[in-house]
């Protein structure tokens, strides 16, 4: 009766080197041993200056940039700003190109998401689907090594269109990687997506909700995982997006609650399948042509404020480019889905223990460059 | 035996039993170190096999002396202790938790049931207890660490271990039951050679005993998809962040003993320990090569558990130890207790029932196997490129072949 112990919250540094935050995050959390009082999510230690940069450089000269600015998609990454400077000038990309561009951006994605999904299971201990995982997106590699010669920083798109075609039998080998990986990601989900133990630990672990999602500006996955059907391939389309049928998967509440990890967590994996239909779809209609419109070597586009955006693996990525008519950027801004999937933690992490922490970090597919630029 | 030809050469009965106890503890201290380090290296083999990678393979033949260089390179490391830091229990942690394993080998029998270091009458108390010495080795660790991840980690195995010492012991009562003693000795002469004269094939309750022991028994040894205590991926190492050089080598040694343990324990108690059929009866040896084999069998196991789940959450784990195996346990020692009353007069009885044991047992095992040859051998074909794989699964019947389906596009095509 009466006296009561005095007790107080301990403040545990997570990070910037800790083996769950992917790259450098930290979070600075209160708990009193293992709920989560208080997380305050602390960015910019991969900070590298890349909106800077693109002021300095040529408008072709930044595409490479922007495969650093998130080097698990940057296929997607190219693309965006691409894209952009085609609307500025008003290039007219050539067919061919824009079926490779969804190709290469779709497997992209696929390659993305088997990290995320990977990281996921290995954060929650399971290591051997993340070693499974890489070996899977090895083949990607090996794809995208084929049209372009590299395995990470692409650099295949540019300005009007892609830097070179792809070898002749590549469809053919595109078409052989998705018969194999369909399957393969069956047994992927047999080893642990359909796991008790490890739907146990992402069911109705960071539940975010449809007005948090959207109110907190979550996009891509995390914000379909909230139960919102929302992807810009479909409701601001661009490229050849509009020709192609595929379906926005969106969280339905599959283990209990609708914005849980695990619905984010299944919404990747539904955005596999629908990317491979999509390529299946591109394998078909692909036509013969150029790759690259002729674009001059000085670009010089007009006066103005143009902003470009497209679906990258996590989420909306949108370029603001402000132009003074000069052969480089006046000033770009570069919006990120991580950078927003982070602000959501403080409101979502009170009360749960700090391993859920560490499955919202993984579900919410956070990655370190994209988050800091 | 050698007591009694030390003591026939004049040696004092007391010095004589010193003398054999130091030499039983020099040969198990040496055993644990050697199988420890040779464990790290299969589990290593293992957990690449089964993630498609290849593994240590490059000291000695096939990275069979990879341990070796693990040992040298952790012993010639800094031994650091951090700032803040609990120096004398810092320094003691490490060797208790060596002490707390070693100790369980005094009553591990080694092949023939005779054939024990100390067999003591309670054999199977003994064990219990000393197993949870454990606990207290990584408190100490955690709160001499001065790190709070540590500490976590700490109080994560301290919540964990107590809980899960009530299944594992009660788990062990069945087959104490069955053989009425505590004595190691006895417990594994009550057992035949036989799949049918194993306690574990005994009863359905003897087994669902076995299952709670096994499964208590993971948890115990921190290992996937209970161990929480040094979860990496949250608690950076648990209990053993601050630990480096030869200090973290006792903590991993323990570690890899004690799988040996799980294994030599479920032998001897449950898998019928070192009884080999009468033919072979006269080979030397037959005996240790049997029981270590059975023993290999479940490390196989706990392996297999660690690198196929996921990691349980705190209130999830306690759940299951409290909500799901506590009661289990209870139903497998009053079931027992009851089939024990209703058949100790009919052998007949018993003899059928330990049959049909084996024989449902030996039929869920080859569909298990069947199940996972079909993965085993995916695996395997497919390091090597999708094209093989597709080959494979056109061949097993999986897939159709490609050509037939073009070909039946382009009828539909004319």
């Amino acid at each position: 009766m009466g006296k009561q112990l005095r007790t107080e919250l301990m403040t545990i540094n997570m990070g910037p080197q800790h083996p769950s935050t992917h790259g450098v995050i930290r979070f600075i959390i209160k708990t009193d041993g293992e709920i989560v009082h208080e997380c305050e999510p602390d960015v910019g230690y991969l900070h590298r200056s890349i909106e800077k940069i693109g002021e300095q450089m040529t408008w072709q000269g930044f595409v490479p940039f922007t495969d650093r600015v998130d080097y698990l998609a940057a296929m997607n990454a190219n693309w965006a700003f691409c894209l952009g400077v085609e609307q500025m000038i008003g290039t007219e990309v050539p067919r061919r190109a824009e079926f490779l561009r969804v190709m290469v951006g779709e497997l992209n994605r696929i390659s993305s998401h088997l990290i995320a999904i990977g990281a996921t299971a290995m954060d929650l201990g399971g290591f051997t689907p993340f070693i499974q995982l890489l070996r899977e997106r090895e083949y990607i590699n090996d794809l995208l090594e084929l049209a372009c010669g590299a395995r990470l920083t692409y650099n295949y798109m540019c300005i009007g269109g892609v830097h070179y075609d792809v070898p002749q039998n590549w469809n053919e080998k595109v078409a052989e990687f998705l018969t194999h990986f369909e399957l393969a990601m069956e047994q992927m989900n047999r080893l642990i997506s359909y796991n008790r133990i490890f739907i146990n630990r992402m069911a109705k672990v960071g539940t975010v909700t449809r007005e948090d999602a959207i109110g907190y500006n979550l996009v891509g996955p995390n914000l379909r995982g909230s139960g919102v059907q929302f992807d810009l391939r479909r409701n601001h389309p661009y490229s050849v997006y509009p020709e192609l049928e595929f379906d926005v998967p969106y969280g339905q509440g599959r283990e209990g609650e609708v914005g849980d990890s695990y619905d984010r967590y299944y919404v990747r994996l539904e955005e596999i399948r629908e990317s491979i239909k999509i390529i299946r779809q591109c394998i078909k209609m692909i036509p013969e042509g150029d790759v690259k419109a002729k674009v001059k070597n000085s670009i010089k586009p007009p006066v103005g404020v143009f902003h470009s955006k497209t679906e990258t693996p996590r989420g909306e990525t949108g370029y603001l480019i402000e132009s003074d008519g000069k052969t480089s950027a006046y000033r770009i801004k570069i919006r990120t889905g991580s950078f927003t999937a982070m602000s959501i933690i403080p409101k979502i992490a009170p009360g749960m223990f700090i391993a859920d922490l560490i499955a919202v970090i993984g579900s919410l597919d956070v990655v370190a460059p994209e988050l800091d630029r | 035996m050698i007591i009694e030809t030390m003591t026939s050469l004049g040696v004092p009965e007391l010095l004589a039993k010193f003398v054999f106890a130091l030499l039983v503890a020099f040969l198990s201290i040496n055993f644990i170190a050697v199988y420890a380090g040779v464990i790290s290296v299969v589990e290593r083999r293992v957990a690449a096999k089964m993630q498609s990678r290849v593994g240590p393979n490059r000291v000695g033949p096939q990275g069979s002396l990879q341990w070796l260089a693990d040992g040298i390179k952790l012993i010639l490391k800094e031994d650091l202790i951090p700032d803040g830091a609990d120096r004398f229990l810092f320094k003691l942690a490490p060797f208790l938790m060596a002490a707390g394993v070693t100790a369980t080998f005094a009553v591990l029998p080694w092949g023939p049931s005779n054939a024990i270091a100390a067999d003591l009458n309670v054999g199977v108390l003994y064990l219990i207890s000393v197993t949870a010495l454990v606990v207290i080795a990584t408190l100490m660790a955690a709160w001499a660490s001065n790190n709070k991840w540590s500490l976590l980690g700490g109080m994560r195995a301290a919540a964990m271990i107590v809980s899960y010492e009530i299944p594992v012991a009660m788990g062990l009562l069945p087959a104490i039951m069955i053989a009425g003693s505590l004595q190691m000795s006895t417990l594994a002469d009550a057992q035949g050679w036989a799949p049918w004269d194993w306690i574990v094939f005994n009863n359905p309750f003897a087994m669902l005993g076995f299952l709670l022991f096994l499964t208590g028994s993971v948890a115990e040894s921190n290992r996937t998809p209970f161990d929480l205590t040094e979860a990496e991926s949250e608690l950076v190492a648990g209990y053993a962040t601050e630990y480096s050089g030869f200090r973290f080598a006792v903590f991993t040694l323990a570690e890899f003993a004690n799988t040996w343990v799980v294994g030599a324990v479920s032998a001897a108690i449950f898998f019928g320990a070192g009884h080999v059929p009468p033919m072979l009866a006269a080979l030397p040896g037959a005996a240790v090569v049997v029981f270590v084999a059975k023993t290999f069998f479940v490390v196989l196991i706990l392996m297999w558990f660690r690198w196929t789940l996921p990691r349980f959450r705190i209130d999830q784990m306690m759940d299951f130890s409290w909500k799901y195996m506590l009661p289990l346990a209870l139903v497998a020692f009053f079931g027992q207790a009851i089939y024990f009353l209703g058949t100790w007069d009919q052998p007949g009885i018993q003899i059928v029932v330990s049959h049909v044991m084996v024989l449902a047992f030996l039929g869920v095992f080859f569909l298990f196997i069947n199940r996972v040859a079909i993965n085993v051998k995916h695996q395997g074909v497919v390091v090597n490129s999708p094209q093989t794989e597709i080959a494979y699964l056109e061949k097993i019947g999986k897939i159709k072949p490609a050509v037939v389906e073009d070909a039946a596009e382009s009828e539909e095509e004319k």
